[in-house]
């Protein structure tokens, strides 16, 4: 009889016994997130993985395997790393924005409060801002902490 | 007298743990050299010594660095964190970019609302040049900014799975490798 086997079992076509240990994992409605997890990293690691876990914290680390196992699926040379380069690039993007809206709210802010001192100039580099005021040595130099490497 | 043939060159660090013979078409032998057994005891932990050969004979040969150093990484983060690997990472970068979005959001409110009340101040001198040009760009952009961030993201993480809640100390076991 085939009916009643998890997503795994079938796969493997093996039986599906009542305490088997994939299927509350692996349930049969999805059969895509078994054979994506099997292609990746084998029915046997993804059992040894699971079964070093506390029970409650299996589900969870299914989950992450499966959506690994997605990305490296999709994208065979990075996988998931792909995509926190991607975000990496991204935070890196929007910290620069933020910095220079900063300097320009403290440009603004200065007017504001000193409408007869002289404009200041912007000199954009590739990691900073530098703001020189033209009639006085006063700078202003806002640094890019740029966070950097893998956490 | 017997001769005495000369040995082989060094086996590589994955055919000395699987206690093969390295031939000289290894396929992993430029990337697992035999000086860093670690590296290769990570991948085949976590994937298999047979499926990281299939994902490598998928990939051109001048990937296959590139694709042994992310497996390695991929290793490395389910290691530490056998419940959220990688994820774990991926969810921490996701939660800074909303922060940031959120933050520069409200810096170009307040950039907005100083330019405002300067142009019914003084007026026209060279600073407008600096800020209020696209002046009406930033009052739209602060409107249409997490929008417009989002939709320039061409991943979507939470297809399938969850955004994991960092406050969750991840379960770390001490496995000997």
């Amino acid at each position: 009889m085939s009916s009643g086997r998890c997503a795994a079992c079938r796969y493997l076509r093996r039986r599906c016994t009542q305490d088997c240990f994939l299927s509350p994992y692996f349930p049969s409605n999805n059969p895509q997130r078994f054979a994506s997890v099997h292609r990746i990293y084998g029915a046997s690691n993804v059992t040894k993985l699971l079964q070093r876990l506390p029970t409650h914290l299996r589900s969870e680390a299914a989950d992450s395997l499966y959506f690994e196992a997605q990305c490296r699926l999709e994208d065979p040379v990075y996988g998931c790393v792909g995509l926190i380069f991607l975000l990496q690039q991204q935070i890196h993007s929007a910290e620069s924005q933020l910095i220079k809206t900063q300097a320009e709210i403290a440009v603004m802010k200065s007017q504001t409060q000193h409408p007869q001192t002289q404009p200041f100039r912007a000199i954009s580099g590739s990691n900073n801002l530098l703001l020189q005021q033209s009639d006085n040595d006063a700078n202003l130099i806002f640094s890019n902490q740029v966070s950097s490497g893998f956490i | 007298m017997r001769s005495h043939e000369p040995r082989s060159t060094s086996s590589c660090a994955a055919c000395k743990l699987l206690k093969r013979r390295c031939s000289p078409t290894c396929i992993f032998a430029p990337y697992f050299r035999s000086d860093e057994p670690k590296k290769f005891t990570k991948v085949h932990k976590v994937f298999g010594a047979s499926n990281v050969s299939k994902i490598l004979i998928e990939v051109p040969e001048e990937q296959r660095e590139d694709t042994v150093n992310s497996l390695v990484y991929e290793a490395e983060a389910r290691l530490r964190d056998p419940v959220y690997g990688c994820i774990g990472a991926i969810a921490l970068l996701q939660r800074k970019m909303i922060e940031l979005q959120h933050d520069l959001a409200l810096a170009r409110a307040r950039l907005a609302r100083y330019a405002a009340n300067y142009s019914t101040g003084v007026a026209g001198t060279e600073l407008d040049r600096l800020t209020m040009t696209g002046l009406g760009e930033f009052l739209v952009a602060c409107g249409g900014f997490m929008d417009s961030f989002n939709q320039s993201s061409s991943y979507q993480v939470n297809q399938d799975a969850h955004m994991y809640d960092l406050t969750q100390i991840p379960y770390v076991y001490h496995d000997q490798l």
